[in-house]
């Protein structure tokens, strides 16, 4: 049941399978741009709509806008693998390697949509944070946490043979609570006064981090054989 | 033990007991709670009994990834629509009470959003199974996704209410309810007569559900 780790093998296999994901994309070049101009247009939406919405509206838009960019940016991961590259992957690497080289590839393209999300949405919707550096910080540990969670849902779903929507459907009650703790973390930009206890939430979100890591390590591998 | 009569008709007395020293009994005088503090013995058992009901769910689920026996697939399926039902019982219990306490069905307090979080889950999770036609791959991925909603639905429940205002009894602190609330007149029906009378209500509507299931396999398979 729990297979010898061979710590440095499995990190050579997890880099490769990174090294690839990376690659395809580079070469194929769809995520990234894919994502990007959904991002863009979104927002120019909201900004059509909106216009320059006061702190507590721009702060709920931007974690809704996250969670939307994140289910089309993480769908992909999955379902790009035909059913014969699955087998062949579970032939040379172990599940765990597979899936935190998902999970890296994921909290990676997540930290960068976070990034330039965060960039359009002061450029576009304004800036009504006095401190917009720790909201930097907040939005980049938001975006790798709900990559992590629906990395995880995607392979569920692509197990599933079943599309991006039914992630959807199993993703955003299990997030509501990482969302909630954001919302409440962003306070941290959004204040120059602060509450107690948002330190706190901050380990918390992290801790909920790790849980999800460790489940995906102990039941990707129930989810992958056939 | 399934098949004993002994706990059903503890269950059935507890129950008995419960509505009886429930709607007679004395209870403390509380401003603003007055009689509705009786929901106690209601609302806060049928939480419990959801709760266990969807432990007992997620155990059979990883014994059934342990084991591939389809059985206990059924055991998790049954376990956790039985927790559905008894979170709805609680959810609109709490609703009903909220409505003469707080003065509204619903008023987004943490209590009821982290409620509501799991119904939505679960809910998911019967989505999910249904979307599947091969029953081992439904038995397995549901197994998989119970399992990590049950992890991922318990910081939730008991952690977050800790960290933010609520109006719910209990507050701040214990998510459940505020033991200086009630007294040992009442402790005497909640604890012997209401949570184990209305959790093995649940098992034992659970356990019927799966003698069905059972039998209606048995029928295929001839």
């Amino acid at each position: 049941m729990w297979p010898k780790i061979n710590l440095i093998g499995s990190t050579r296999h997890i880099l490769t399978l990174f090294k690839k994901d990376l690659l395809l994309e580079i070469r194929q070049q769809y995520t990234f741009y894919g994502v990007l101009l959904y991002v863009a247009s979104t927002i120019f939406v909201l900004y059509m709509s909106m216009g320059e919405p006061e702190g507590a509206v721009w702060k709920g838009l931007f974690w809704m806008m996250q969670l939307f960019i994140c289910v089309n940016a993480v769908a992909k991961s999955f379902l790009q693998e035909g059913r014969g590259r699955l087998l062949y992957f579970y032939t040379i690497a172990g599940p765990r390697d597979f899936i935190l080289s998902k999970l890296l590839f994921n909290a990676l393209l997540m930290l960068l949509m976070s990034l330039v999300s965060m960039a359009l949405f002061v450029l576009m919707l304004g800036n009504p944070m006095p401190n917009p550096l720790a909201f930097v910080m907040i939005s980049c540990l938001g975006g790798i946490s709900l990559s992590l969670v629906f990395t995880f849902l995607a392979a569920i779903a692509a197990r599933a043979q079943q599309s991006a929507a039914l992630m959807a459907i199993l993703g955003f009650p299990l997030v509501i609570p990482q969302l909630l703790l954001l919302g409440k973390i962003s306070t941290i930009a959004f204040e120059t006064v602060l509450q107690g206890g948002l330190m706190e939430m901050n380990l918390l979100l992290g801790g909920l981090d790790v849980l999800i890591v460790a489940l995906a390590l102990i039941l990707f591998p129930f989810l992958w054989k056939d | 033990m399934i098949r004993q009569s002994w706990w059903k008709i503890l269950s059935v007395v507890m129950l008995v007991y419960t509505a009886i020293a429930g709607f007679l009994g004395e209870v403390p005088a509380k401003p603003i709670l007055n009689e509705t503090i009786r929901n106690l013995y209601f609302h806060v058992a049928m939480w419990f009994s959801m709760m266990v009901l969807f432990t007992v769910s997620v155990y059979y689920s990883i014994k059934y990834l342990r084991t591939n026996n389809h059985v206990y697939d059924i055991y998790a399926l049954e376990y956790a629509k039985g927790g559905i039902a008894f979170g709805t019982l609680g959810f609109l219990t709490g609703m009903i009470w909220a409505r003469w306490t707080w003065g509204a069905f619903w008023s987004s307090d943490p209590k009821q959003l982290g409620a509501a979080i799991a119904l939505l889950i679960y809910f998911a999770y019967l989505v999910l199974r249904n979307s599947m036609t091969d029953m081992d791959k439904r038995a397995r991925i549901g197994a998989v996704y119970n399992i990590f909603a049950f992890a991922m639905l318990m910081p939730t429940i008991w952690i977050i209410p800790r960290l933010v205002e609520s109006l719910h009894p209990g507050g701040m602190g214990n998510p459940a309810l505020d033991t200086h609330d009630i007294d040992s007149r009442m402790r005497l029906v909640f604890w012997p007569g209401a949570v184990p009378g209305w959790t093995l209500l649940g098992v034992w509507i659970t356990t019927l559900r799966i003698r069905l299931q059972l039998l209606a396999e048995k029928r295929m398979a001839q």
